[in-house]
This record gives structure tokens, sequence and C-alpha cells, in this order.
């Protein structure tokens, strides 16, 4: 398709231009202005609407299709969330304005959902505090090592390593790489954790463990007291990372559990759109111990029921963030919460399990399920059948996209070959489920009688299998 | 795939030893394990390296991987073709494919015979 | 339940087939010590009942101030068709294109926005972008330590002192060192920046216009840094850009900027748009998401993420960064707003702030004991020093329903009396008129 660059017209004047009273080119000195217009599109109102909704007709989302990608919790968004995070009382809000003398008052609402939305987490998650600064999962969990680190440094711990089971995200190592510790990968064990080890490589040296419960594989972590025990013992703490926390609301709170630190996605968990790869908004809660080291500022209640901003915390870490975090996401997750109320809540994790465990099921027969036992929200699955007759996991992925379904995320978790990671989420139905089930095992008969014809998928989406080696060695990244 | 005149370090470079000077590369199995390679950072001419010291990165589409250095010395040479056909280590890993020539003052030690390389490779095998 | 389409016959089926007999045998791997002991939260309500809730709360914000605040984030007038293009929600409800075929319209998006930033801002390559003007300038920096393999960073002290203070914390584990070299009345000092240039820094990191709003060439000093292989990072204002020298002319090795002025609401400070861009020697440095053009199986174009090679999901603990998501609707929508407006309706914006600026200047500087606090060219934001407290002189103009500017002695020490001011084009010249005359009133002490 034509790019909005080809589109141009010399010329062509957009309405959007403003009108000066004077020549005010004299105000900039020549050697300090801009030598040449820059050479941007030159295209009428309705090129422009035309393009994007041309483009957006080239997308899968969740609007449109299933969307079983694992670890990814993509639910449906709520519309109503969207009409409440586009009032203009607080799109219109600058971040600053709190902080001038007097105008607080101005921003009541705004600091009031911070307040309660951070109350709400607290609740869910059987936290003590929480920060909304930080402005992905992975911000979350940079900000969660560097808690950490706060910590050890206060009390004079010399602590040099973070553990980091080889079932996590990606994101996990690198994370405690920048918070400036060295990260041991633990192996798993029939899918899990094993405490002998974490026993092998733990010393005085470890900050701490990075865990997802339910990990990687959609399996609960059944040794996870042992494991609290075990880091405690050498005054390590305890990071939960809440990518998957869909599957276990109000089931367990990480908090209670033993888990010092947590980040949460609000844009998995709590049904925030996930905008073609963000904004997202990744808070993060802490007990009591952790607590001192958050990020500034921070929002506080007066007696007088007012809220006000404090940065006034000799030990925080400092700003993550230029302001609050993403506050727009952090609107629409509050209305969600809101809406679902502790009820809805807990029908999400139980909903969300049950849907894994029926499309898990429902597969076994046909697919390699390497871990086959009661899952959580998700499950992998693993085309190492399918791929002895050459048809790899990618190759599935890209037929079910012509099935009209977006792909499970493939090869991750790394530890498991030609895997696929499938998460259906609470909110499709049976017969969607069931639609996508009979257009699976469709596809794995025809890997059997035509894996040729798999290996040639998609045929049906706008363009066919893409040349990711060419466009890494021609690096064609703009026009 | 694992000729008997090369030497072999345990991350997977390969040295072929001229007279006062070596030429390296990466083995057949590293490239085959990287897939197809789309970008290589050379070391830089003239610098001088420990052995197992970091020399050099190989992207591909799906990893990127450190060379290290399999020798100590200096980098006499390096192959510059590889900037515009990185896809020559896919090809020819162990001919046109070669990524430094360095050269070496003392003993060449901590080195893996074909055998002993071939042995490595197996571990790795699914 | 809301949005939970299973009915109870459904539920129990599904069970049947997993082969459990009730809901709550779904949690049987979580260990009674580790279940709940509660979970106190309010019932639901009705969407109705939340919505008029949530409204209520934003009828807490006032909205209705005349302001001038700006400090690198600026209230622009939005036209109506970019957020309208935005709320595609084939867009807002898809995911990071990993499967790019059924991904073209957002892979596509991103590939013209990174094409819009690079032409913008005059320079080779962009990425997808990241989070925000600020961790643009850490990732910035970072891409420098890894590029030179040095560790000592220096800072123009007005460079915006919240992104310095970002920085900061940032770094904390991470063994740099940051050397601020202090600003002198709202101005970067030359002699000081150049002479703390050695072949042990990896960056140093200016900002255009600077914090005080005040426009430079760094040309002079960028091409210092080249002598001694040190990485140039410019942070600059992406509207402004539309008249301003260039950092692609300036010799930038990279330049970064808050996007938020392209199309973005204030929003209370988020979502905003982390703009990344580079010069061509740096791309395997750059982090986060790359699109890239390429063909499919039969030859048609098409684009894909591409350099992964580098990021988390492969690298682990190696990576460039640990930046999983970027901003794709924020820059989807800073791209709708650079096409609605093309390159005239950003110039002609850009001039307009200039100018209502400098007749703001102007008339506040009439004003007995207002001046400003230096004779550096501005664009539209400028510093005053004035004869009273500024952060009072703001709550006394708040309360009269202006908001003149942001006190810039929260940042500087000794400069409790200066006050940062910024025109948009919401701005008139009427408003400037009766907040210079109330400023006047306040001053003779009325």
């Amino acid at each position: 398709m034509k790019t909005i660059f080809d589109h141009s017209v010399p010329g062509r004047v957009s309405p959007h231009q403003q009108k000066t009273e004077t020549d005010s080119d004299g105000y900039i000195p020549k050697e300090l202005g801009r030598s040449t217009t820059p050479d941007l599109p030159r295209v009428g109102e309705l090129d422009v609407v035309r393009h994007f909704t041309r483009l957006s007709r080239l997308n899968f989302g969740v609007d449109s299709n299933f969307y079983p990608l694992g670890s990814c919790t993509m639910k449906y968004n709520p519309k109503f969330m969207e009409q409440a995070a586009a009032l203009h009382g607080f799109t219109d809000l600058h971040p600053l304005l709190p902080q001038l003398k007097g105008a607080g008052l101005y921003t009541q609402g705004a600091l009031q959902v911070i307040y309660e939305l951070e109350d709400l987490l607290c609740r869910i998650t059987g936290m003590d505090a929480y920060t909304l600064q930080p402005m992905a999962g992975a911000h979350g969990e940079l900000t969660g090592a560097m808690l950490m680190a706060a910590y050890h440094k206060n009390k004079g711990n010399d602590k040099t390593a973070l553990i980091v089971p080889d079932s996590a995200h990606g994101t996990n190592p690198s994370s405690a790489a920048i918070a400036g510790y060295d990260v041991l990968t633990v192996k798993s064990r029939d899918g899990i954790i094993d405490p002998a080890a974490i026993r092998e490589v733990l010393d005085r040296r470890v900050a701490g463990i990075m865990m997802t419960c339910p990990n990687t594989l959609g399996l609960f972590e059944t040794h996870l007291s042992e494991i609290v025990d075990l880091i405690h013992s050498v005054d390590g703490l305890l990071y939960y990372d809440g990518a998957n926390l869909n599957a276990i609301l109000g089931r367990m709170l990480p908090g209670e559990a033993g888990f010092d630190v947590v980040h949460l996605n609000l844009h998995k968990t709590f049904g925030t759109p996930h905008g073609s790869g963000g904004p997202g908004s990744g808070p993060v809660g802490v007990n009591k111990k952790l607590e001192p080291f958050l990020p500034v500022s921070r929002v506080v209640r007066l007696e007088d029921g007012q809220f006000f901003l404090k940065y006034d915390y000799p030990d925080s870490i400092g700003y993550i963030a230029p302001f609050y975090g993403n506050f727009g996401v952090m609107l629409k997750a509050y209305a969600y919460i809101l809406r679902l109320g502790r009820e809805g809540l807990l029908r999400v994790s139980e909903n969300a399990v049950l849907s894994a465990n029926y499309l898990r099921k429902r597969l076994e027969d046909h697919l390699h399920i390497p871990y086959n036992r009661m899952c959580m929200h998700e499950f992998v699955a693993s085309a190492v059948r399918q791929a002895r007759k050459g048809v790899r996991a990618v190759d599935i992925a890209k037929a079910l996209l012509d099935k009209g379904h977006y792909a499970p995320t493939v090869y991750f978790p790394l530890i498991v070959k030609e895997c696929l990671m499938i998460e259906p989420t609470e909110t499709e139905s049976k017969e969607t489920l069931d639609t996508f089930i009979d257009d699976l095992v469709d596809i794995l008969v025809r890997v059997e009688s035509d894996p040729e014809e798999i290996r040639r998928s998609p045929r049906s989406t706008p363009v066919s299998r893409l040349d990711e080696v060419l466009a890494a060695r021609s690096m064609q990244l703009c026009t | 795939m694992i000729p008997e005149d090369f030497l072999y370090s345990a991350s997977h470079e390969w040295v072929k030893i001229q007279g006062d000077h070596v030429l390296t590369g990466i083995t057949h199995f590293a490239q085959e394990q990287l897939g197809d390679i789309t970008f290589v950072e050379l070391p830089e001419k003239g610098r001088e390296l420990q052995q197992g010291e970091e020399m050099g990165v190989i992207e591909s589409v799906k990893a990127a991987s450190e060379i290290y250095a399999p020798v100590s010395g200096k980098v006499l040479e390096v192959n510059l073709e590889l900037e515009n056909s990185p896809e020559l280590i896919n090809q020819d890993p162990m001919g046109r494919g070669w990524i430094a020539k360095i050269g070496i003052s003392g003993q060449i030690t901590g080195l893996l015979s074909a055998d002993e390389y071939s042995k490595l490779t197996l571990d790795f095998q699914p | 339940m809301p949005y939970i389409p299973h009915t109870p016959d459904q539920q129990r089926q599904m069970l049947e087939v997993i082969g459990l007999g009730a809901m709550d045998e779904l949690f049987q791997d979580v260990p009674g010590s580790l279940r709940a002991t509660s979970f106190d939260l309010p019932p639901g309500k009705s969407e109705m009942e939340v919505f008029s809730f949530i409204r209520q709360l934003s009828w807490r914000n006032s909205t209705g101030l005349k302001s001038f605040l700006g400090a690198g984030f600026y209230d622009h007038y939005i036209p109506a068709a970019a957020p309208a293009i935005v709320s595609r929600s084939e867009f807002y409800t898809a995911y990071t294109p990993y499967q790019a075929e059924a991904s073209q319209g957002s892979l596509q998006a991103l590939f013209e926005y990174q094409s819009a930033m690079c032409r913008l801002l005059d320079m080779e390559y962009s990425n997808a972008s990241v989070y925000d003007g600020g961790t643009a300038i850490y990732e910035a920096m970072m891409m420098a330590v890894r590029h030179t393999r040095r560790r000592k960073i220096i800072i123009s002290g007005d460079l915006s002192p919240i992104y310095q203070h970002m920085l900061k914390c940032y770094t904390k584990n991470l063994r740099l060192e940051l050397i601020i070299i202090d600003q002198s009345s709202g101005l970067p000092v030359m002699d000081s920046l150049t002479s703390a240039l050695d072949h042990d820094c990896a960056a140093l990191i200016v900002q255009n216009p600077n914090f005080f709003g005040n426009i430079y060439d760094y040309a002079p000093i960028f091409a210092r840094c080249r002598d001694l292989s040190i990485v140039s990072i410019i942070s600059v204002y992406p509207l402004l850009q539309s008249i301003l020298k260039t950092p692609g002319q300036m010799g930038a090795d990279i330049a970064v900027a808050e996007g938020q002025c392209l199309g973005l609401p204030l929003n209370f400070g988020g979502p905003y748009l982390g703009i990344m861009t580079c010069a061509g020697h740096l791309i395997r440095q750059m982090p986060g998401r790359i699109v890239g053009k390429t063909r499919d199986s039969e030859g048609k174009e098409g684009y894909v993420l591409t350099l992964q090679a580098r990021e988390q999901h492969i690298r682990r603990e190696k990576a460039t960064s640990n930046i999983c998501s970027n901003q794709s609707l924020c820059a989807l929508q800073a791209l709708a707003y650079v096409c609605l407006a093309g390159p005239e309706g950003l110039q002609s914006t850009a001039r307009k702030c200039v100018e209502l600026a400098h007749y703001a200047a102007e008339k506040l500087t009439a004003v007995e004991g207002v001046a400003l606090l230096n004779h550096a060219p501005f664009g539209n934001e400028f510093a005053l020093s004035l004869p009273m407290n500024a952060y009072e002189l703001i709550g006394e103009l708040v309360q009269k329903g202006f908001v003149p500017g942001f006190p810039l002695g929260r940042y500087y020490q000794g400069m409790d009396n200066c006050l940062l001011m910024a025109c948009t084009e919401k701005i008139t010249r009427q408003d400037i008129g009766v907040l210079a005359e109330l400023i006047r009133g306040m001053v003779r002490g009325d």
C-alpha cells in the first residue's frame, strides 16, 4: 500500500494553519533557524483519514479477531473506559499544575484517581503501597529491581546477584542487569522452580529472586512457600512479575504469599487496550520493608480530605518518570476495577483458568503438551511432532491467521521447543473457543496430508510470509 | 563439518595456524545455530586482544552473539567483505567467511582439537 | 458478570471436559496456605454508575484556567481528526506486531512515523518510540556508553531538571559518572562544557530550546565531540523543530524529544511519546522496536519488526535495553498530527507560538521591576525575573484564573523570583494583556 508520503502533492496546504500577525521570522536569528522546510506530507484531511482508516483494516485486533497471544492477556477492552479516559477534565490537565501554589485544588479529581487506584491495587495484591509511575511492565520490573537495590544498600547488605528462573520473561534478566545485578539463572524441573536448584546458588550475595506465578508455562509454582523461606533466609527479596496475575485474581494475594515487590500490567489484567504495543502501565507495589524507597512524588490524603503531592521521602529512589505515570491508562484500569468489583474480579480468574484448561484438554490429542496437567490461565503446547513433518510452530501460527485468528505466542518460553503459548482469557465465548479448536485441529490434520500447503501460509492476509532476513540485511527503516 | 587441521574454542570459534599468525572465524556448527546472519561487527584492526575477550558481535534474525578472541594477539586484518555480505559466514564459515587475522607472539594454549570440539557440539544436540 | 460470556451450562460442560466437578477445583494447584485470606474490594457497579462517578471526579479538576505553563509539556490545539484516527479499534486493540502479516496497518504506520521523525529532526534513523522524552534521553546516553565503552557523561545544567532527576535515578546502580555543568542565568556555559570534554567522556547531553526556552547553535561543540569520539545527544522540542536549525545540521549523533506537543493531550503526565533518532553509525545500538521494509514470498512490499536480535526477548541480560513496549498508539497520533498539519501547518503553529511569546515578553517586561532573565534568543518560552517570589505570585494569580507559568526556584537555587512562561496558539493577545495588568497590580502592591 502507498505510504502517506506517496500521497503528498506539492502546493497542497492542510487546513490546519495558524495566522501570525507580524513577519514573525524575525524573532529567530537566521543562523539559529531551519534552512529548509521539513519534507513532510502535504495532504488534505480526507487523504489522511482515509489513509489511516485503510491501514487500520490491515490489522487484526481483539475487536475483530480472537487473539490467544500467550502471556499478553488480550481480553476485551470495554468501550466505556475509553469514554471515561477522554473526559476533558482529565485530558486537559497539565501535570505540573499540582506542584504550583494553590493549584493543587484544581487537580483533586485526578489525584483522587491515583490515590484510590493505589489503594485498590494494594487490596488486590496484598501489598502495602504502590507507585503508578512505571509506564510499562518492563519499566515496572526495572523500578522493582531498583527498589530492591535501594533496600539492600540502605541496610548495608553486600548483594550482587538476582536469581531468575529459565522460564522467566526476557525482560526480567535485562531489568536485573540494568539495576546493577548479575543474573543467576536457575533451571526449572517439571516446568516449575526446583527449590534444590535455588539452594545450589543461594548465598549471602543473593539480593532476591524474580518470579512469575503462575509461570510462563501457565503452571502454578507449587513450591512457592519453600522458595519464600529460602530467599528470606539470606535477607533476599521476592519479586512478583504480575504478567500472569489474571490467573489468580482474588485466589492468592502475592503480598500474603510472601512477595516483597510486585509489578502489574494494567494493560493485561485490568482490561486497558494494548494500543499496537503501547502505551501500557506497570504499577509497582511493595510491602512495608520497601515503602520508604518508592519513587517520588506520592499522593497523600490530608486530614481535611484533600489530596496532595508529597516529595519529602529521603530514602526514595527518585524520579523514574517525569510525573505520575501513564495517567490516561490508569484511569481506564480504575474504571474497570470499579465496574467489576470484588465478585467480577473473582469470576475473571475462574473463567480464564476454565477456558485455558478447556482448550488444553480439547487439544491434547492433537498437539504435544509437554506439561500436561492442570494449568492456570494459559498453557504451552509444542509442535515437535509436526516439526518432524517439516511444519514448525511458526507455520502453524501463520496458518491460524488464514483462519481469522491471531496466533498464540510462539518460541517463548525458550525452554520448550517449537512452542505455542495459548491464552484465551475470560472474555472469549465457548463458541469462539470451539471454532478456534476446530480450525487448529483442521490445520494439524492437514500437516499430515499436505505439510507444504501449511508452510505456504498465510495466503489470505494482506501480505504473504514476509522475509525477515531481507529486512535485517537491507535496513530500510524509513522513506 | 569439523575439519581436522583446525583448532577450536569452546565458544565456537575456529583457528587456523599460519606461521606467526592465525586466521579465525566461527564454526559451521555456530553459524547453523545462529541461522541467517544479517550483520557482523568486526574487531578494529590493530587492536590487542586477550584470549577470551569479546572482539565482535554477530547478529542473525533470531540472535546476537559475541565473537570471542580464541587467541591473544594483535588484529592484523579483518574480513571487510563481511560488511556487505554477512551471509558468507553461512555459506562458507571456515573459508570465505573468515573474520580476522590475528598476529600471535606466544604459545597457543587452551584450544580444542577437532575431536574434542566435535564431542562438545554433541552435547548441544537435542 | 460483565464481559464474561460463559453460561452456567457451558461452564458445566467445560468442567466435564476437563474432568472436574466444580469451579473451585480449577485452583487445586494453589496450596491452601497460599490462598487469599481476604479480597476486600467494593462490589461491582453498572457502567452508568461508574461513568457518572468518574465524570464527577473530572469536574473536580478545573480546566478553565488560562495557562502559560509549559516547562517541556505544552497545551497545543489537537485537530479532531487525530484522536479520531487513533480511535480505530483495529489499532488500539492490537498488540505488538509479532505476526507481521496480520499487523501491516500498525507496522506501516510505525514505518511512516519513523520516516516523519527522521525528516522532522533531520536524522538518519528513528525507532518506533520509547516511553517518554526522559527515558529517550536515558536510552540515548546508554547507547553512547555502549558505543564508546566510556563511563563519563557531561550534562548541561539547562537540560530539563525533571530529566536530570530521571537520569540520576536510573544510573544509581550503573557506575556511571554524571557531570552537570551549571547553567548561568538560564544559559549553557559553553566554555565550561567544552573544557569538560575529554577522551573519557561517552556523551554530551544538551537541550534546544533549553529548559529556559533559549535557543542555541550547538554545532561548534558537537564538532569538538566528534574530534574526541564523544557521542553528542540533543533533546529538542519537535514542533519548534520545524523552524529551528536541525539536530542533523548541527551534527548531532543522537536527537531525542518528548513528542507530546505533536497532537497528544497533556493528560496529567501521560501517556506521552519518547522520540529517538540517530545518525547511521549508531543504529546497531538503538534500543526498542524498529520497523523495516521488506518483501513477502511473492515479492510484494511489506513491513516487519527488525534489528530485534539485541532486544531483551532474545538477549535477556545482555540486551541493549529492558524496554519491551513502545508507545505505538501515541506514535500513531503524533504521525496523524504531523500529516494533518503538514509542513506549513507545523511551521505556522510554531511561528504563532513564538510570536505570542515575544509579545508576552514585551508586555510583561514593560511592568516595572520585571525583566528577562537573559537576552539570548528564545522560542515560545522565556524566563522572567520578578521583583517578588514567583511561587507566591502564581498562588495569587491562580485564584484569579491565571496560571502565569512555572516557578524556576522549584529546581534552581537562587531563582525564587524567576518565572518560566510559555505560549501556545491557544493563548490570545488579550489573555496576555490581562495577565500583564494583573502582574502590574501585584508589583505595585494593589
